[in-house]
């Protein structure tokens, strides 16, 4: 492994004790003892902490200006806990089955996989369906986004999940496509496992709105 | 620039929005002038590139390359070319404020002014400060760590190109419609739609949203790069400080950057859609904006600084031949410093009436700053202090710095005591204040760093004559443009005045325009030692270690091949080069072929497609923002369908190319 040099052997300077010498390593593709495990898991991570810092900033925008009802309607007259606790669920299951969608992925078996994400998938769509019927709803009944600061950083903050959940569902399709035309190969599992984290993300986050947002404003 | 004008939505066009000829500035003869001299110039070097046959080895070599050396070397050229629009609007306040006294108008009508100060504020912190520490980042950390390339190099394209794109964005405001006219910060209710109606306040808000996104993404990837990509052996603490740096601004860029993205788009909402978050009426409060955009920007001003540490103590080092005093002082001051920019952003804002307890933490946040700041300024005098100091450009503009940021940070600690405070808010006292330590912190630490690693990035020194004429322009011309601002903004004069009734205060301003005229020298100086250096190439040619260094960066090639270093290092202890060369350390000539990443161009075609759309969207041309957008998503998408992403350089070539040695 250590190629010392002569030019190393003569060294004038007294390595330290404890300390080996630098020295060159052979770098061997694929089975270099050192070789630097991927980055993306921990890059994923610092971009869920960045988008986090986003969420954080609507929830403050909320928590200053959702008092602020202009002479408009409050909570109260908005918000039907059955309906938004039908929302949750169906977000929250389809976190269970992308949970199982992995367990199969880990088994390398693809059409289970593929078969729990769809439903993952159709969880996910029913969400973002009773989110735009509740957003359509609210400004039929003249509660839009420009009728008081309040309504504006309730949309801002429950549109921006929705977006994210949308954004989610065209990244899990994709991947789909790619696990049916691939299988489950290296770089698909490390997208597999990048879209889990950030669907558990918007779960975790929808959690906060369900509680800062809907429930808090209810009791 | 059209006047502004209430344009009533029937008058939109379904092909063209509210984009109509009017907007084409043909009746403004400077910026006829201007944009003449753009096309000019852009169809000469068209006609070169053309001639030469550049397009295709540009296209190949640098727009879809994912080096970091490249992108860096082009996160440097954007700054440059951005400091000169930047500095050009910088004349014209100088210009306009030294004539237009008692009575006399200037040259600038008002409508143009605004327009000019909130472009020259956007431009010198977006694209040319932040363009310069990223492209920093960019070439020196990777190599200091001695990894062949960041964590995405695919990202770090997109992240350059997203960067281009919302400085194309500004620059198209010059000759399409017109900018801002409402300071940097864009503060409500004057930014909304009520105040701002023409498309200059979406140009503002489009072109930092796009570069916003690059500037994100590139801080995750810079964190990522350090955290997974390090030399075998080489722990956090045997890090060099420039690293260290790094490490800690990105952490605020990623901290930091994505309030500065929800605020913006909250504006956006206000102005597209009539959200209410910060209009006067239906419960809306613009002091939530300026909350907000603060929590950014006062971390954004470290993210501008924190690197510019990290040049100079890697340079006050190399320069007095010793290790840095205190490494480790330094690093936990930097962190200090990290921690405590997040929790002093009121003091922008003193005057807004909080009340005095909390005006009282917030001045005592700001003022615990200095002390790891003095930490820092004191470590770097230490180092020097029996050092064989060489006294180098690289050392001069350290100096600078360190005299002038000192005196720049000093005026800060005297704004954060909430009284003085509230007799120099937003006076040219404030003024003053932020050009003495971006000009004295960031520029002087820019122009020392480039002086420094151009011999890393070419292979041969810059001009010393040139080099010292520049600095010494800058350095007294900085001392004269902006002491008379403390002068005046001690007068009470405020910010931002198209002209002024008491002719008393002219001097002050003839003498602050003779130091931007200084200034200008200075860059002609900078420019021309770039051409003097690379025409005498051959007579500066200076081997792969010029300065006697002591970093890894130095341990490899200059100009350092596309993968960087012919082998892994391990590294054992801080300034590896330096143990290095004690050791007679030597590559071994035993190579293997070397991984790497391949060049693609999905990232300026998503960059292109992002500018077109910002365009769309402030025309309110909403069929090409569709468009545009879905177009976007379909070529990321199909960009992830590619899973042929990376080469091996073979041992034999990597055996050539290090026999070769560098080339200049």
């Amino acid at each position: 492994m250590s190629t010392a040099t002569p030019a190393e052997e003569q060294s004038i300077v007294e390595p330290l004790a404890d300390r080996p010498m630098h020295h060159a390593r052979e770098a061997r593709p694929h089975e270099d003892p050192h070789a630097h495990s991927s980055p993306t898991p921990v890059g994923f991570w610092i971009y869920l902490m960045s988008d986090c810092v986003i969420f954080g900033a609507l929830f403050a925008t909320y928590a200053v200006l959702g008092g602020s009802y202009a002479g408009g309607p409050v909570p109260k007259d908005l918000f039907e806990p059955g309906f938004i606790a039908v929302e949750t669920a169906l977000l929250l299951f389809s976190s269970v089955t992308f949970g199982l969608a992995m367990l199969r992925a880990g088994k390398a078996d693809t059409n289970g996989t593929l078969m729990w994400l769809a439903v993952t998938a159709l969880f996910g769509a029913g969400f973002i369906g009773m989110e735009i019927y509740e957003f359509n709803h609210l400004i039929h009944l003249g509660a839009g986004p420009d009728r008081s600061a309040f309504l504006s950083s309730f949309f801002a903050l429950v549109g921006t999940h929705g977006l994210h959940v949308t954004g989610g569902l065209i990244w899990l399709i994709t991947l789909m496509v790619q696990i049916r035309m691939h299988g489950l190969i290296g770089p698909n599992m490390q997208r597999l496992g990048t879209l889990s984290m950030f669907w558990h993300f918007l779960d975790l986050v929808w959690i906060g709105v369900f509680s800062f947002v809907y429930l808090v404003r209810l009791i | 620039m059209a006047s502004e004008h209430l344009q009533p939505a029937e008058t939109f066009s379904p092909i063209f929005g509210r984009l109509t000829l009017d907007w084409i500035p043909i009746h403004e003869p400077i910026l006829i002038g201007t944009f003449a001299g753009v096309a000019l110039g852009g169809l000469l070097v068209f006609a070169l590139m053309t001639y030469f046959r550049l397009w295709v080895p540009f296209w190949k070599n640098w727009v879809t390359t994912v080096d970091h050396k490249k992108i860096g070397i082009m996160y440097m050229v954007l700054a440059f070319v951005m400091m000169v629009r930047g500095f050009a609007d910088a004349l014209m306040m100088r210009g306009q404020q030294a004539m237009a006294a008692g009575g006399s108008e200037g040259w600038l009508p008002p409508h143009h002014y605004d327009q000019v100060f909130t472009a020259h504020g956007v431009i010198m912190i977006f694209f040319v400060a932040m363009a310069f520490v990223t492209g920093f980042m960019n070439y020196v950390m990777p190599l200091q760590i001695g990894a062949r390339d960041v964590a995405f190099p695919f990202l770090n394209n997109f992240s350059f190109w997203m960067t281009v794109a919302g400085a194309l964005l500004v620059n198209i405001s010059l000759f399409v419609g017109e900018f801002a006219r409402v300071g940097w910060l864009a503060f409500p209710p004057l930014s909304g739609a009520n105040y701002s109606t023409g498309p200059g306040m979406d140009y503002y808000l489009w072109a930092l949203q796009i570069a916003g996104v690059g500037t994100t993404l590139s801080g995750i990837n810079m964190i990522a790069t350090i955290v997974k990509m390090r030399a075998p052996g080489m722990k956090l603490m045997d890090m060099p400080i420039f690293t260290w740096t790094a490490l800690i601004t990105n952490v605020l860029i990623v901290a930091a950057f994505p309030v500065l993205t929800a605020t913006l788009a909250l504006l956006t909402l206000d102005r597209y859609m009539d959200f209410r978050f910060f209009t006067n009426d239906f419960g809306g409060n613009a002091m939530m904006y300026v909350n907000l955009i603060w929590i950014w920007g006062h971390p954004e001003v470290y993210i501008l600084i924190i690197p510019c540490f990290g040049i100079i103590s890697e340079i006050v080092s190399t320069f007095s031949r010793k290790p840095i005093f205190g490494y480790r002082t330094m690093v936990w001051a930097t962190g200090c410093i990290m921690v405590l920019s997040f929790v002093v952003w009121l003091h922008h804002f003193f005057t807004m009436g909080s009340g005095a307890d909390v005006n009282t933490f917030f001045g005592i946040t700001t003022m615990i700053i200095a002390v790891p700041t003095g930490v820092k300024i004191f470590n770097w005098l230490f180092t020097m202090y029996k050092g064989r100091v060489r006294l180098e450009v690289p050392m001069l503009w350290t100096i600078g710095f360190l005299v002038t940021f000192t005196i720049g940070g000093m005026t800060g600690v005297m704004l954060a005591v909430p009284p003085v405070d509230f007799q120099l808010h937003n006076t040219l006292f404030l003024i003053a204040h932020f050009h003495n330590v971006i000009i004295g912190g960031v520029v002087f630490a820019v122009f020392a760093g480039v002086t420094y690693w151009w011999p890393k990035a070419f292979g041969f020194k810059l001009d010393e004559v040139w080099g010292k004429r520049a600095f010494w322009l800058w350095f007294v011309g900085f001392y004269v443009a902006f002491m008379p601002l403390y002068a005046l903004g001690l007068m009470g004069v405020t910010r931002r005045m198209n002209m002024y009734p008491d002719a008393g205060w002219q001097p002050y301003f003839i003498v602050a325009a003779i130091g931007a005229l200084l200034i200008l020298a200075g860059i002609l100086c900078n420019f021309m030692n770039f051409y003097v250096s690379i025409r005498d190439r051959k007579r500066l040619a200076c081997g792969s270690d010029p300065w006697d260094a002591r970093t890894l960066e130095w341990a490899t090639q200059s100009p350092p091949a596309p993968y960087n270093f012919p082998e892994d290092v391990s590294v054992v202890g801080r300034e590896a080069f330096w143990q290095m060369k004690k050791e007679n350390y030597e590559f071994s000539t035993d190579y293997q072929p070397i991984h790497m990443p391949m060049g693609t161009a999905s990232g300026v075609i998503i960059s292109g497609l992002a500018l077109i759309f910002g365009f769309a969207m402030v025309w309110y041309i909403w069929w090409l923002a569709i468009a545009t957008f879905v177009a976007m998503l379909a070529v990321g998408i199909a960009h992830t369908f590619n899973y042929n992403r990376d080469y091996y350089i073979p041992a034999d070539e990597v055996r050539q190319t290090e026999a070769k040695g560098a080339l200049v």
